[in-house]
């Protein structure tokens, strides 16, 4: 249980605000590649390598270390900005994104970038990853914490509740699922494609915890991130309310902005409306 | 002849594995008792685990448990493993080179009675399409030991093909194993036969009975399909100018298609593939089934007396 100052709760605001202008930035550069999602989920990632999370970048392979699975693989521009920040890689890598022989792959490719745990991008397998490395940790009495980010339409695959049913089965309490629930996906507003809902109510018929957050409050990220480690004998869905696009007006809920990436004028007016 | 299941000597490999090294986790997907990993369960239950019928995650669970130093063993029959499962495969475990063997049972149409449906006979050709596995299909329980150990020393993503019938011992204690070699079991100038898992006991049968007619036939186990023995196939290709390949699965991509792409591309002579001519299994018994599709002792046969008659 750690203490959640407003201090604290003030920095981390700021630091999302920076990883938001580098994902732009990145992203801009790039010329492709999903803008929404890894604005939306920005201050959940934060919230986890800035203040929950025990990790050492300059140690990425250090066996007690807490895991992140993006399972969401295709914010990968979220994690690699959050990386470069918490000093994983230096910053300026970020402008090779989506390049011929950058390791900074269209989705995360732990192969090729130390800090990146699990190999993503098709939806439906971070979860199982995060399950495996719960399962690691048990096995081998450490205490270390597994955390994962799943996308709202990502519940659309089957695997994920497959993943679901193991992880309440082998009552991994020391896992936890942001699920970011930003209402939309490719093809439009996830109710209308092919209904998730309700979200909360499914993970907890599959034996898990279940909290509700505005997803884009760091201080409600922090307290939900607390009451996830007195939960026992079972894992953590954090469902978490998100604007996708959050930050950048003429991005925000626009189902448009979930696979391309900012261009020329688009690129200044987000990076203004981040700075100001 | 003795005979035992390579899914029965891939269980006891298991143990002892599990005996030896802490690192080795076992998954299964609700088919310990017909893979045979119910007995590392009983031994080690603590380094088990029970997937259920969900084999996209525990393709994914394993991932994640290597991702944490782990050498995971993970079983269902091929169909599951390789089929329902393949993109898990493809994009958890070969494209992060993650330290998984998947080990199935069950693999081609001597699964027998439970029918096509069950009845991989296309596992090799995804498998061995995809970057980074390794593939492995041994002949009999003595070699299947020492595979599971070879796989276990070698870091990274290898499928081991196993089968549900007992089938021969052809290998003593002693037999050289490593893979990507070929074995070569017999001499032989006039044709080479070219053979993986249960079809390996029967060329050697078919190489006997050809001697009688006079006709020397060289046999090789070829066990490592990924990365194959190239310069065996070479060898053979150069020794006898015409090669038959044989094996329990689509003549599709499998070691038939292995040995011509590479007979094409280095010296190419005649070869002629046997093996599941682009069909689907049905229900009956394994040795009917081989009969019916043509995988016996005589086809090898009267195979090599064509490929001579042209030569």
């Amino acid at each position: 249980m750690k203490q959640i100052d407003q201090q604290q709760v003030q920095r981390l605001k700021e630091q999302a605000r920076e990883v938001r202008r580098q994902i732009i930035a990145m992203l801009g550069q790039a010329g492709s590649g999903h803008t929404g999602g890894s604005l939306g989920a920005a201050d959940i990632v934060t919230a986890l390598y800035f203040w929950e999370m025990n990790i050492d970048p300059q140690k990425p392979d250090w066996e007690d270390r807490d895991r992140f699975v993006l399972s969401k693989g295709h914010a990968a521009p979220l994690l690699y900005a959050v990386l470069a920040e918490r000093g994983y890689f230096p910053s300026d890598r970020l402008q090779t994104l989506r390049k011929l022989g950058s390791p900074l792959q269209g989705h995360p490719d732990r192969s090729k970038l130390a800090g990146v745990e699990a190999s993503t991008g098709s939806l439906g397998q971070g979860i199982s990853w995060a399950v495996g490395m719960a399962l690691a940790a048990k096995m081998d009495h450490k205490d270390y914490r597994v955390y994962t980010l799943l996308g709202d339409g990502e519940l659309e695959e089957g695997m994920v509740w497959e993943a679901a049913m193991a992880a309440a089965h082998y009552r991994l309490d020391n896992l936890v699922a942001f699920i970011d629930f930003n209402g939309l996906q490719i093809d439009g507003p996830v109710e209308q494609v092919l209904s998730p809902l309700p979200i909360p109510a499914k993970f907890a018929a599959f034996g898990w915890e279940v909290l509700q957050i505005d997803g884009n409050d760091i201080r409600q990220i922090l307290e939900a991130l607390n009451c996830a480690r007195l939960v026992k004998g079972k894992p953590t869905a954090i469902v978490a309310r998100t604007i996708k696009g959050k930050g950048c007006s003429f991005i925000e809920n626009k189902v448009e902005w979930h696979g391309v990436a900012p261009k020329g004028e688009e690129i200044a007016r987000a990076l203004a409306e981040l700075n100001m | 002849m003795e005979k035992q299941a390579t899914r029965d000597a891939y269980g006891k490999a298991l143990v002892e594995l599990g005996k030896k090294h802490q690192d080795v986790v076992v998954l299964d997907a609700d088919l310990s008792k017909s893979t045979k990993t119910a007995d590392f369960a009983k031994q080690f239950p603590e380094r088990f685990i029970n997937a259920g019928i969900a084999e996209q995650n525990m393709v994914g669970m394993a991932a994640g448990l290597a991702s944490a130093g782990k050498v995971v063993f993970a079983s269902t029959f091929a169909i599951f493993a390789t089929g329902r499962a393949f993109e898990a495969v493809r994009n958890s475990v070969a494209y992060s080179k993650m330290n998984v063997k998947l080990c199935a049972t069950h693999a081609g149409l001597t699964v027998g009675e439970d029918g096509g449906s069950h009845q991989s006979v296309e596992d090799i050709a995804l498998m061995r399409s995809v970057p980074n596995m390794t593939v492995v299909v041994p002949a009999d329980g003595v070699s299947t030991a020492r595979a599971v150990s070879a796989l276990y020393d070698m870091n990274g993503p290898a499928y081991l093909r196993l089968g549900r019938p007992a089938v021969p011992v052809i290998y003593d204690q002693d037999s050289p194993f490593e893979i990507g070699r070929a074995n070569r079991l017999r001499r032989g100038e006039d044709a080479a036969i070219i053979a993986c898992g249960v079809m390996v006991s029967k060329a050697l049968e078919a190489a006997e009975l050809l001697a009688r007619e006079g006709i020397e036939a060289a046999v090789v186990d070829m066990h490592t399909i990924k990365p194959l023995d190239e310069a065996a196939v070479i060898e053979l290709a150069r020794e006898t100018g015409n090669i038959l390949t044989v094996e329990e699965h689509s003549i599709i991509g499998g070691l038939g298609s292995a040995v011509c792409e590479t007979v094409c591309a280095h010296h190419p002579v005649p070869v002629v593939r046997l093996g599941v001519n682009d069909v689907f299994g049905q229900s009956g018994e394994p040795n009917e089934l081989l009969e019916h599709y043509g995988l016996t002792v005589e086809k090898i046969v009267h195979n090599v007396r064509d490929l001579l008659r042209k030569k």
